[in-house]
């Protein structure tokens, strides 16, 4: 429209120019007709374009119909857009009145209330709102508690008669509880009656439900059913979700620095926490028959402990949890949380239990993964797979392994080789079958340097293992009562039961409704170097991708770092704000002879530098056990951990010499000539020299002076 | 005489004993005892108990947490001849809530090297004496070191 102003504007004098001239012609011409010679000529405007009437009233014509034409566009266009606008106010005002026109719909088809209709999301439409509640009471299953809550900002919006309602009725809440039959005769027949009386059963419900609950969320479910019925207090100041050894760790460390802390956890295992690395190594070695229930295990040195952490009388109740003196950890089994409010500091639990927080901390862990070619092969062979972490995998594997006559794992990794060792163990007592199979080239493939790879591949093979290596499953069938799996090289495998051992998916349900980050290069919720995701929020343990200020971003799956982030997470919680900075470590067993303690990144596709010495008989983890005085040999690290590193020197060994080239020594993992990484390997109780060089983080021109740090021929 | 092999990207040195005799000239950096990052041991910087030691397994955290701080807490601080012989009655007050809970601290005398080596740490003169409240204090420390089911491994 401007445009066309503004063409005008300039166009104007030249059509009121062209048309002076086309008038003069036409004067003219008219005059001259009169006379004889033109005496006197045609006075030719300079604007004017030369030539006459005819291209005049052609010029006239092109710019007339070009105004008229931009004129056209831009009605058009306006018009266009204005239809557009209205369009979308129809469209958005028409939204509640769609679901307000089903509304309405079911009620009045006063259908058996025991039937439970798909819950309809409630409008914010004031009459549909009441009838919503009612629909709650006729529906016992879970979606219709959305109304009440989505019910309450309209509820409120209703004034007087919720206020008049809410004061008489408020006894009355647990009566409208979600139970499918008492409610489900009244409410056909309050159906029927005027909307005004139908108001007060309903208001007095999302009424009761408003107190309990101080937030007005629509999202949120109602949590008024659940307190009444579970007596779970609603408010915890620490929520820790997951109950693996980070969680632990962190409810440990909350209560060592907040005195009289409360700290819930909240699980869905039916256990208290436990420790994961027994559960494929010394319970395997254990003489007790009845060791699968009593999961206790003899150490090295004879000492005996359980998996768990503490034993149940350490927690108390978590009904308990508000009014204990001077707090304490309640753990809630069983229970899975499926929902988390960030902006209201709250979640929702399976049971539509809501439970509001002050801080929490994320300690999910992760699910084992399993192989794409077991999951479609069907029932019955997924029925012979198992996907080994918990401890009912380990009761039902041990079973298992007393049955059937060939067990073969999937993997070379850590979690794989360690059970091949312990399976192995056991198939020197019976004729039980162990084999393993995985795609690289040697166990442990991916973290060892292939000499060593191909060393412990050895070791392992010599535990009763058959190894099967630079195997790529194609399939798994189900044949005759046994399973059947074919390589991608063409060989066939026959065995009775499977274990994939082949990685973990970190467990990051929770950060859709959280809105929480995910990592995409190594999977887990993303979170800083303070372990923190959100305001409130922290990550610990196998789900946490974190900022390691010295390594960089990485995500750790090993217990130590369990306990180390979930510690850190605890001070964080309780306001230390410190990053993660003690470096932790992990160690493996492959059987009585091959042991190492590592710390840092250990990929073996960095270059490394390995130092090694010959071993003798005392280089084993057997000995190191014994020599140190404790149990595991984490247990040992504990203890250094609060003293200043010193390499511990014993009287030198008189023991028998191995014939084997890598005995002990230590191996450095470089990445741009830094070390970020080493393994001890059959060399024990120096890890706090490790963790220095890996802090100081130094470019170190010779690193056998590096090694002599370790004094690895010592003890 | 040590000997070293290159297997691609990964070199190998075989040392002997001798090879490594002579004193290491790699040079780590120096520690700074005040750095706030770093992970302290039973006694921080600043002379408090660090409650959150792996040492202490989870004695302060439990359910007898808040009075083992207080009895160890007053220890600590003791400045008397014969060191915390005015704290007997924070002492018998954790002892107290030990026996409510027997699962968690066993009742046994049993020393152990670590809950010593804490004790010695706390630069307090290690007293072997039969004062009712080292003892204890060494005792409840000690059966945590030892519990089997109060320790958790691995710092």
């Amino acid at each position: 429209m401007l445009k066309c102003r503004t063409v005008w504007r300039t166009l104007a004098p030249l059509a009121r120019t062209s048309s002076t001239v086309c008038r003069q012609n036409a004067r003219r011409a008219g005059l001259n007709n009169g006379r004889l010679p033109a005496c006197v000529p045609a006075a030719h405007m300079s604007t004017a374009p030369a030539g006459g009437g005819r291209e005049n009233q052609l010029y006239v014509l092109l710019v007339g119909a070009t105004c008229v034409g931009g004129a056209i566009y831009a009605y058009r266009t306006v018009k266009g857009d204005s239809q557009r606008y209205q369009d979308r106010i129809d469209e958005i005002s028409s939204r509640p009145l769609k679901t307000f026109t089903e509304e309405p719909a079911t009620p009045t088809q006063s259908e058996p209330p025991a039937a439970p209709s798909p819950a309809e999301p409630s409008p914010p439409a004031p009459d549909a709102e009441i009838l919503a509640p009612i629909e709650t009471a006729d529906l016992p299953s879970e979606p219709p508690a959305a109304e009440p809550a989505e019910a309450r900002p309209g509820v409120v919006a209703e004034d007087e008669p919720v206020i008049e309602a809410s004061p008489e009725e408020a006894a009355e809440p647990p009566v409208v509880e979600p139970e499918p039959s008492p409610p489900s005769e009244p409410t056909p027949a309050e159906l029927t009656e005027p909307v005004a009386d139908s108001e007060s059963p309903a208001a007095e419900s999302a009424a009761a439900a408003k107190p309990a609950e101080p937030q007005l969320e629509a999202v949120t479910e109602s949590g008024d059913a659940s307190p009444a019925s579970h007596k779970v207090s609603s408010h915890t100041p620490y929520l820790l979700i997951g109950g693996g050894t980070a969680s632990f760790a962190a409810a440990r460390s909350i209560r060592a620095r907040d005195p009289g802390a409360r700290v819930l956890i909240v699980t869905d295992e039916l256990v208290p926490p436990y420790m994961r690395p027994p559960l494929s190594k010394e319970l395997w070695f254990s003489d007790d028959p009845s060791v699968t229930e009593t999961l206790r295990f003899k150490q090295w040195n004879g000492k005996e402990r359980s998996i768990y952490f503490q034993p149940p009388s350490f927690y108390i109740n978590a009904e308990e949890l508000g009014s204990a003196e001077n707090g304490g950890v309640a753990v809630l089994t069983g229970k899975k949380v499926v929902h988390m409010d960030v902006r209201g500091n709250k979640i929702k639990l399976d049971d539509d239990t809501e439970i509001s927080y002050d801080k929490c901390l994320i300690a999910t862990g992760g699910v084992p993964r399993n192989l794409q070619v077991i999951e479609r092969a069907g029932e019955e062979v997924m029925k012979r797979t198992t996907l080994f972490r918990k401890v009912e995998d380990f009761k039902s594997l041990d079973k298992v392994s007393r049955n059937v006559k060939s067990i073969t794992i999937i993997g070379g990794g850590f979690l794989g080789s360690e059970l091949a060792c312990a399976l192995g163990r056991r198939s020197t007592e019976s004729d039980l079958e162990v084999i393993q199979m995985y795609p690289e080239k040697g166990n442990m493939g991916k973290v060892l340097p292939e000499y060593l790879s191909n060393w412990t591949t050895e070791k392992v093979k010599k535990e009763g293992v058959k190894i099967i290596s630079e195997a790529l499953v194609k399939s798994v069938v189900s044949k005759d009562d046994k399973l059947e799996i074919q390589l991608k090289d063409g060989r066939l495998v026959k065995t009775d039961h499977i274990v994939a051992a082949v990685g973990l998916e970190p467990n990051v349900d929770l950060a859709k409704s959280a809105g929480l980050e995910v990592d995409s290069d190594f999977g887990g919720f993303r979170v800083n170097a303070e372990l923190q995701a959100r305001s409130n929020i922290w990550v610990a343990g196998d789900a946490a991708c974190f900022y390691d200020i010295r390594l960089g971003r990485r995500r750790v799956e090993h217990h130590d770092h369990a306990v180390v982030s979930g510690r850190l997470a605890g001070e964080n919680m309780t306001g230390a704000n410190k990053p993660y900075w003690h470096q932790s470590m992990f160690w493996s067993d492959l059987g009585p002879d091959v042991g190492y303690e590592a710390i840092g990144i250990v990929d073996s596709s960095l270059p490394t530098v390995g130092v090694f010495a010959k071993a003798t008989a005392k280089d084993t983890p057997k000995a190191a056990t014994e020599e140190s005085g404790t149990g595991i040999r984490s247990e040992s690290e504990t203890e250094h951990t609060a003293s200043s590193p010193v390499a511990s020197s014993a009287p030198s060994p008189t023991g028998v010499q191995h014939k084997d080239e890598y005995g002990k020594g230590v191996i450095f993992y470089l990445r741009d000539k830094v070390v970020v990484g080493i393994i001890l390997w059959n060399v024990f109780n120096r890890m706090p020299i490790a963790r220095k060089i890996i802090k100081d983080g130094e470019e170190h021109a010779d690193l056998n002076e590096v090694a002599k740090l370790f004094n690895i021929h010592d003890d | 005489m040590s000997y070293c092999k290159q297997e691609g990207k990964d070199r190998i040195i075989f040392v002997t004993k001798e090879d490594h005799e002579a004193p290491s000239n790699a040079e780590l950096i120096a520690d700074d005892p005040n750095d706030p990052y770093e992970e302290h041991g039973l006694i921080l910087p600043n002379g408090d108990v660090n409650w959150n030691c792996p040492c202490l397994g989870g004695m302060a955290s439990g359910p007898c947490g808040s009075q083992f701080k207080e009895a160890f807490s007053c220890f600590h601080y003791s400045k008397e001849e014969v060191k915390g012989s005015e704290c007997i009655d924070h002492f018998r007050d954790m002892q107290e809530c030990m026996q409510r809970y027997p699962e968690l601290y066993p009742q046994d005398d049993e020393t152990d090297s670590s809950s010593q080596e804490a004790e010695s740490r706390s630069a307090l003169p290690t007293e072997k004496d039969s004062t009712a409240a080292t003892s204890t204090a060494e005792a409840a420390v000690s059966a945590d070191g030892t519990s089997p089911t109060d320790e958790q491994t691995a710092s």
